[in-house]
């Protein structure tokens, strides 16, 4: 099977959300509330059990090649964010139930049924995408629309996408079309364009990896995103360590002991 | 463009990616202005200042297409010694008529044509307007190819434009000098023999009372960089809806017939079909043809009983007997004049201009028919609108009958779209309606039926002219469905003997022979099976095959001016017709607008009429004198060339003519439900403009009942500035009073860096920004923008203003019941300070 990957590129994306739109509806996820944040445009918030692509609308300080009379008026970018579906996935490998299994296709699929709700996989993400659905006491996140990738078709997001902001393929096809598109934009003056794919950290790369410009976190994105297991050997030497201790600790107690009284 | 035709805007990012440099020109920095190169903030209300400065800017610097605006322009028409310029009249042209508040144009014509008064200027908006030929002639001109003569088109243009400088821009719209300068030199730069550039624009310039001169300007403008009838070029108009192009078509307007030929007008000349004839047909031009029109049009409605002796039924159609425009008929309903109505496809209860009015005036009618897929504000304004909370309206008390009959969607029918670029696109039903559901097609299909049966059994004259209407369509299923395709098939036309499809158009006949519901759409179903308009299969960089664009399947409309007047393309790299010298016909990449085998030199003969009259050389064949109109010598009602007036209510005073503030033909329609504010009014001292978001369409029914859509934006919201905010003590996220001597309403605040104080004048101008689409009803509600608006009309075609008037903000929720009541009508108070001003 091919291995298949999204690359969203902030650069090209409208902020139209005709992905979250086309996500909930092609996956049977409901509305989530009708809260009005205040915050831009975005009303979503965060991505989570029921919004399973999220537009980020950043309004920024004046940048350089970036909208409308750049460099001197604010400049306002959008993203539209997704599980990253991790070469090294967090939330797959501490999910006891086996719930969580790699597909075919290279994604991170978690399977509803097997799921039994201990939530491990949401403390365990490294980017705060997967979330347990309180009603239902189930872990959920994108499926990387594995239903559709079986019938060959695309994603709902990236189908629905007006701009081809949201790019669906081959990995390495897709990797290389980012290459491109980072040249291109450099070329054009845009210097701080880049690749956000977390290759040298313990995540080892994903399967949706994103172009944008300017520092990750503007876009709630870490910049170097670890996963938990990276922390066991650490975990494992102090728990060593300690053990060691307290039996040395024990050992002392009972040979320094004076044979009391009793 | 980006917020509302975000499926369009593919190919404005597409073209970017490519090296076009975008241009966005908006009071608010919004998702277009993200994407774009230059956004130049403008004070709402000022671009005929900004165009014009464009416009002089080229003129200036000698920028225009000179062989194009020679041979394909009327820049060298000489005008007459008696025309009198805004720059000569403080801000009149010739003409004016203090009294009926009207122009008469005589002196707009060209020098030596024929001019007199259009009869209909009265009732009649301007979508059936004077096409020429009956007020003048345009076809009887001289020219100066030389442009010097002082009294030709390209120099009074140049006088007319002469005071609107960058200075004058900057003072105006706010807009910097560096800004304007980087707007004009960058369109300019994109126009030329190899290069062209576009114009999109939406109700952003529409919805002002000069809207039609807005739009004007940006046409002048085009036309002298030869941007018209070019690939890549044009001015797109992008429209609201999926098919608002289709509805103006084959309209639901209420001043044309399909095809736009005028709807008849209760006078002498509307009254005799030969009259009527004679004042729409021109002597020269595509217009010629306007009989064969009209009457196939009449056979499609009257069949057999449409005889040459009975004027092909003309009798029978209802004539314009006042202003029967929305806004005029819903002042007529306020008033208590009108029984009835139909709504369908609209929510004016909130998506009308002063909305408050629009739902009062309702519970003055005896019967109300709505037909919607949810019961929309507009079926419940007697039940839970805002006045019944005021006590304006008691829902015991309110006599309307209400009957809300449920509305299948795009889905649930078989039909056709029009789109923007005119093409027609036939869509198929997918699924059953729900329930009791039903089509449009459908419900007016068997009202008529049924209204028919009536009719027959009951012999008074007025039933002669609904007696002899055809209405045959055939019907399909268990819900007799009329069949979508055959209607389609009458609006292509047939030849009436034996009902087989025409070719298009030119095949049409004034004889009674052939019948055709609309002749601009004819050829779109040229034969039996073949309906162009369910076509998939698109070929070419123009999508030929995809779809039907009307008139004949052109993509690019007047593309003659693709070519020089030798007949050869401008350039290789914007080539799209061409003479083809070899096989003597016109041939290229789009279908010519042009009579295939008119040769490139063709000169009409002495006394020529109709296409015949159309030298080789002119691309615009509707107008008789076969060019593209910088100056409009007849057809509008507020001057042959664009002038900057100020919104009807605007916290500045007209710059450029201060004895003229506002366009003296546009009507206030000022009553005592219909106030205005003084300009300036320091009541009301901020701008405020009304839009629509991409989560959202229009007033609501169909995305604030979704929750998909109303989960996006869920709650009313008003964009003001940090600075206006601090200034009048909001808190952002918190709640925000809005008013305008219409209303008092209420918003969440949005306080963003995206909406700019503008610089004008020494003053500073904090405008305020208000999506309309929330109203009473549906899964999130909030207060309706437009009961802050009022209902003006354009002189033209008879919009309101919704992009440019005035308001006043204040931190805090609105007044409840009897109290907002009070703000709202009895005396409009500063809600700053709350005190009372005197009703003025």
């Amino acid at each position: 099977m091919t291995t298949t990957a999204f690359l969203t590129d902030s650069t090209l994306c409208i902020g139209c959300k005709a992905c979250e739109v086309a996500c909930k509806e092609w996956n049977g996820v409901a509305a989530d509330g009708f809260e009005w944040t205040g915050l831009s445009y975005d009303n979503s918030g965060a991505l989570g059990h029921s919004t399973w692509r999220h537009v980020a609308f950043v309004e920024n300080a004046p940048v350089e090649g970036f909208g409308g009379n750049a460099g001197e008026v604010l400049s306002w970018s959008f993203l539209s964010d997704v599980c990253k579906h991790c070469a090294n996935a967090g939330c797959l490998e501490a999910c006891p139930t086996g719930a969580i299994v790699r597909t075919e296709f290279g994604g991170v699929f978690i399977q509803p049924d097997v799921c039994n709700g201990c939530a491990y996989c949401v403390v365990t993400c490294p980017f705060g995408v997967v979330q347990r659905n309180p009603d239902q006491g189930k872990a959920f996140k994108c499926t990387f629309c594995y239903d559709r990738q079986k019938e060959n078709l695309k994603p709902a997001c990236a189908t629905a996408c007006p701009t081809e902001s949201i790019k669906f393929g081959e990995i390495g096809e897709l990797h290389e079309v980012a290459n491109r598109r980072i040249e291109q934009l450099k070329s054009r003056g845009i210097d701080d364009a880049q690749i956000y794919d977390p290759q040298e950290t313990s995540v080892g790369g994903t399967h949706a990896f994103f172009i944008l410009r300017g520092d990750p976190k503007s876009y709630n994105l870490p910049p170097k995103p670890e996963i938990p297991t990276v922390h066991l050997r650490r975990g494992w030497t102090s728990a060593g360590i300690a053990a060691a201790a307290l039996v040395t600790g024990t050992l002392l107690a009972f040979l320094g002991g004076n044979g009391d009284e009793s | 463009m980006a917020e509302n035709h975000p499926v369009g805007f593919q190919w404005v990012m597409e073209a970017r990616e490519r090296g076009a440099k975008i241009i966005h020109v908006d009071p608010r920095f919004t998702r277009t202005s993200a994407m774009a190169d230059v956004w130049a903030p403008l004070r709402a209300g000022s671009d005929v200042v900004m165009l014009g400065a464009i416009v002089n800017y080229v003129l200036q610097n000698e920028l225009a297409f000179r062989e194009y605006i020679l041979h394909y322009t009327n820049a060298p028409v000489i005008l007459r010694d008696d025309f009198k310029d805004t720059e000569d009249l403080e801000g009149l042209f010739s003409g004016w008529d203090d009294g009926k508040k009207e122009y008469k144009t005589a002196t707009w014509a060209y020098k030596d044509a024929p001019a007199s008064e259009p009869s209909d200027k009265g009732p009649s908006g301007g979508h059936g307007k004077d096409r020429g030929g009956e007020s003048t002639d345009e076809a009887v001109h001289r020219t100066d190819p030389t442009l010097q003569d002082p009294r030709c088109v390209y120099q009074v243009l140049k006088r007319h434009f002469s005071r609107y400088t960058p200075e004058m821009v900057g003072r105006a719209c706010g807009i910097s000098r560096d800004v304007f300068q980087k707007v004009a030199e960058t369109f300019c730069s994109a126009s030329g023999p190899d290069k062209t550039a576009a114009i999109c624009y939406a109700v952003g310039w529409t919805q002002h009372s000069n809207g039609v001169q807005i739009i004007r300007t940006a046409a002048i403008l085009q036309l002298l960089l030869g941007n018209i009838g070019r690939p890549g070029g044009g001015i797109l108009a992008l429209r609201g809806h999926a098919s608002i192009q289709g509805s103006t078509d084959i309209p639901t307007l209420y001043d044309i017939l399909p095809g736009y030929l005028p709807m008849p007008v209760f006078n002498a000349e509307g009254n005799r079909f030969e009259d009527y004839i004679q004042k729409h047909k021109t002597k020269e031009g595509w217009w010629n043809n306007f009989d064969k029109y009209a009457v196939s049009l009449l056979k499609a409605y009257y069949g057999d009983a449409a005889t040459k002796e009975n004027s092909w039924g003309f009798d029978w159609l209802p004539r314009v007997t006042g202003d029967h425009s929305h806004l005029g008929y819903w002042l007529d309903m306020a008033d208590g004049k009108m029984e009835g109505l139909f709504v369908m496809g609209q929510n004016p209860a909130v998506g009308a201009p002063n909305s408050r009015l629009e739902r009062k005036a309702l519970a003055k009618l005896k019967w109300l028919v709505v037909r919607d897929m949810v019961e929309i504000e507009t079926a419940s304004f007697w039940l839970d609108s805002p006045e019944v909370e005021r006590g304006e309206l008691v829902p015991s008390e309110v006599q309307t009958e209400v009957f809300l009959f449920p509305a299948a969607s795009h889905a649930e029918k078989d039909g056709c779209f029009t789109n923007t670029q005119r093409l027609l696109q036939f869509h198929e039903k997918a699924v059953e309606p729900p329930g009791d559901a039903r089509s449009e097609t459908w419900f007016i299909y068997h009202l008529g039926r049924r209204l028919k049966e009536k009719a027959r059994k009951d012999p008074r004259p007025r039933n002669v002219g609904l007696n002899a209407l055809t209405w045959d369509y055939p019907t399909q299923g268990l819900t007799a469905e009329p069949s979508a395709e055959e209607i389609l098939k009458e609006i292509n036309g047939w030849t009436t003997a034996d009902r087989k499809p025409v070719k298009g158009y030119r095949d049409l006949k004034a004889d009674g022979s052939t019948t055709c519901g609309c002749w601009i759409y004819s050829g779109v179903f040229p034969a039996a099976g073949e309906n162009k308009a369910r076509k998939r299969e698109p070929k070419g960089p123009y999508g030929h095959g995809w779809g039907y664009a009307w008139p004949n399947d052109r993509r690019i409309l007047y593309n003659r001016a693709s070519a020089r007047p030798d007949g050869q393309p401008w350039s290789e790299r914007k080539k799209l017709v061409w003479w083809d010298a070899e096989s003597k016909k016109w041939t290229g990449l789009d279908t010519p607008d042009f009579t295939l085998d008119k040769p490139p030199d063709y000169q009409p003969p002495e006394g020529a009429e109709g296409d015949a009259a159309i030298a080789g050389d002119q691309p615009f064949i509707m107008h008789p004198d076969g060019v593209g109109w910088i100056w409009v010598a007849s057809g509008l009602k507020d001057g042959p060339l664009p002038t900057h007036y100020e919104p009807l209510e605007s916290p500045m005073k007209n710059l450029l003519y201060p004895k003229h503030a506002t366009d003296p033909a546009a009507k206030r329609r000022e009553r005592a439900d219909n106030p205005y504010a003084e300009s300036p009014d320091p009541r009301f001292p901020y701008v405020l403009t009304t839009y629509r978001l991409t989560e959202h369409h229009t007033a609501g029914g169909m995305s604030r009942t979704l929750s998909h859509l109303a989960e996006l934006q869920p709650e009313f919201f008003c964009e003001i500035s940090p600075e206006l905010a601090e200034k009048a003590g909001i808190t952002p996220g918190g709640w925000v009073t809005v008013s305008s001597p219409r209303g008092v309403i209420e918003a969440r605040a949005l306080v963003t860096s995206r909406m700019k104080p503008i610089h004008v004048e020494g003053q500073v101008v904090h405008q305020v920004g208000l999506p309309y689409h929330w109203g009473y009803k549906g899964i999130v509600k909030g207060d309706a923008a437009n009961d802050l608006v009022a209902i003006s009309q354009e002189p033209n075609v008879r919009i309101m203003e919704t992009k440019a008037l005035v308001c006043n903000v204040a931190p805090g929720r609105r007044p409840r019941g009897k109290e907002n009541l009070a703000q709202a009508e009895e005396r409009p108070a500063d809600p700053l300070t709350g005190q009372a001003s005197e009703r003025r």
